[in-house]
């Protein structure tokens, strides 16, 4: 079902984890679906991504994409990072099964949510960045039920 | 990595090899077909009618009320369509439950749409069905309740006797899906006043295309297929006369077995489910403790999602199932994880595992060790564990 590179950006997730103070954080998609991603950024003054870290609630090809995503962006400037489309994402996994496509349009997203967390909290515009599609509220999980 | 250790026998069985063993003559030497005069066609209708009695012996039924069919689902159509299209006139009524295989379920809401109203039961947070909520839908237009016998899912039983016995006194049919009950849980057709039954042959280790509706005598349904005089002329065409042969040795080992083997499986069940509550945090039995079927355990372990573990675990050598949407290719998890109230992330994080007959107690200590480290490496990864620990910190900080 899945590439060999899904499934070793699956089973070895590149930059897993959180970062301390990061420059932005972005966090999309929702539990419904089944997917969510966040991003967590560390920009320099340059504008150049030092660090890149994530966590994945999702199904195979969604961790693989957020893997691959982070790996793309480290050392990059803003600029380029915005060029790392989900079409990117996928070729560099050797493409993923149709039903999956989605997946890799939500690590897309996460990028542009942490960008645009940046550019807030600094108070400036990033060309070409708009305001990410979906975001997940804080404290949604203050339903759920205990066990 | 090969599967060693196979724990999705609700989703099918290995056909035995005893089964096997009585289909393969009906493939070259008694290829004869059963319609026909002579004597290679007359054995071929010698094996249909014996296998015909040995599954009409599980359920307590007469001979001559066992139908042929490809399968579980197709039984279920066909019960249903044919019960709706029969009785229309006196009401176009049906009753069923949230929590139906969808061979039930989209077969009703086909039958919406030619102008049928149905209802759809709700169950409680185990799965089981209100029976007062089933009296009170009842309404003098319901032509059938179709419920099943026990979800394949959760492995929850319904109340089967009870139900058959409200539909009696109504005077309304009762069908009921019990592909995965069959074989796994005494069933009496008289005595549960079951007016139709759905059972398929993959479930018990038989082969797979080949399955049976039992129909009450005296319930008139129209025919399923329109042709010969195959199957009192209710459901035409050549018989599958190996899968017949490999259904009825299927059933009849399974019925010798039962006591036997569904003790140890209800064991082993209750082993696993002990030491996985146990054993990994954040985690809930789906369905209910008791009433459920003997080889059933159904997880939901939160802030992780179910696709990744069963690919994970398929790494590891073990076969299992999900209600996560991405295994189903929509976007909704399973229809009865929700029904059952389970919140949708939940839903998503859940886990069916199904023994079978030669599951052992060490493919269960592995199974449970892999889950654990699974789990845990799922949940380093998942925002949603990050957000709860987070809080967690913050409430024992305070």
């Amino acid at each position: 079902m899945y590439s060999e590179k899904v499934m070793d950006h699956f089973q070895n997730p590149r930059n897993v984890g959180e970062l301390e103070n990061p420059s932005g954080v972005g966090t999309v998609g929702n539990a419904k679906c089944g997917d969510i991603m966040r991003i967590y950024l560390d920009i320099d003054e340059n504008q150049v991504i030092r660090d890149c870290k994530f966590k994945t609630f999702g199904c195979g090809a969604a961790v693989a994409t957020s893997s691959m995503a982070t790996e793309l962006v480290k050392g990059k400037t803003i600029q380029e990072a915005l060029q790392v489309t989900n079409k990117a994402v996928m070729e560099a996994l050797d493409g993923l099964p149709p039903v999956k496509v989605h997946c890799s349009l939500l690590a897309e997203e996460a990028i542009h949510a942490a960008l645009w967390d940046y550019a807030e909290k600094n108070g400036i515009q990033i060309q070409g960045l708009s305001k990410p599609k979906s975001d997940i509220h804080e404290g949604e999980e203050e339903e759920e039920e205990e066990y | 990595m090969k599967t060693r250790i196979y724990l999705d026998n609700a989703a099918t069985t290995r056909t035995s090899q005893e089964v096997v063993d009585a289909m393969l003559p009906y493939f070259t030497e008694c290829y004869g077909n059963p319609s026909s005069i002579y004597e290679l066609g007359q054995r071929s209708k010698e094996a249909i009618t014996k296998a015909r009695e040995e599954i009409a012996q599980v359920i307590g039924a007469k001979t001559e009320e066992i139908y042929f069919t490809a399968g579980g689902s197709e039984s279920d159509n066909w019960a249903i369509k044919a019960a709706y299209e029969a009785y229309k006139n006196k009401g176009s009524h049906i009753i069923t439950t949230k929590i139906e295989h969808h061979a039930v379920l989209h077969t009703c809401q086909y039958l919406e749409k030619q102008g049928a109203r149905v209802t759809y039961l709700d169950v409680d947070e185990n799965g089981l069905i209100d029976l007062d909520q089933l009296q009170k839908a009842i309404t003098p237009e319901t032509i059938l309740i179709t419920i099943m016998f026990a979800n394949n899912e959760i492995g929850t039983i319904e109340p089967v006797k009870e139900i058959g016995m409200i539909a009696k006194e109504h005077g309304i049919l009762f069908h009921t899906d019990a592909v995965q009950a069959f074989g796994q849980v005494p069933i009496d057709v008289d005595e549960m006043n079951i007016d139709m039954l759905s059972s398929s042959a993959h479930k018990i280790n038989g082969p797979k295309g080949i399955g049976c509706l039992y129909i009450r005598k005296g319930v008139k349904i129209r025919s399923f297929i329109h042709g010969g005089a195959q199957e009192r002329k209710r459901r035409a065409g050549t018989e599958n006369v190996p899968g017949i042969v490999g259904y009825g040795a299927a059933a009849r080992m399974a019925a010798a077995t039962m006591e036997e083997r569904t003790k140890k499986e209800q064991e082993l069940r209750d082993y696993f489910i002990r030491r996985v509550l146990e054993e990994v945090p954040y985690t809930r039995l789906n369905g209910d403790p008791k009433k459920r079927l003997p080889n059933n355990a159904n997880f939901s372990f939160r802030f992780i999602e179910g696709e990744s573990l069963l690919i994970m675990l398929d790494m590891k050598g073990i076969a299992g199932s999900s209600g996560s949407a991405c295994t189903s290719g929509s976007l909704d998890p399973s229809h009865v994880l929700l029904a059952i109230g389970l919140p949708h992330e939940t839903a998503h994080g859940s886990l069916r595992l199904t023994l079978g007959a030669d599951t052992t107690k060490e493919d269960l200590d592995y199974t449970v060790d892999q889950i654990k480290e699974i789990v845990s490496k799922l949940r380093n990864l998942s925002p949603l564990y990050e957000d709860f620990m987070r809080k967690q910190k913050k409430a024992e900080s305070l």
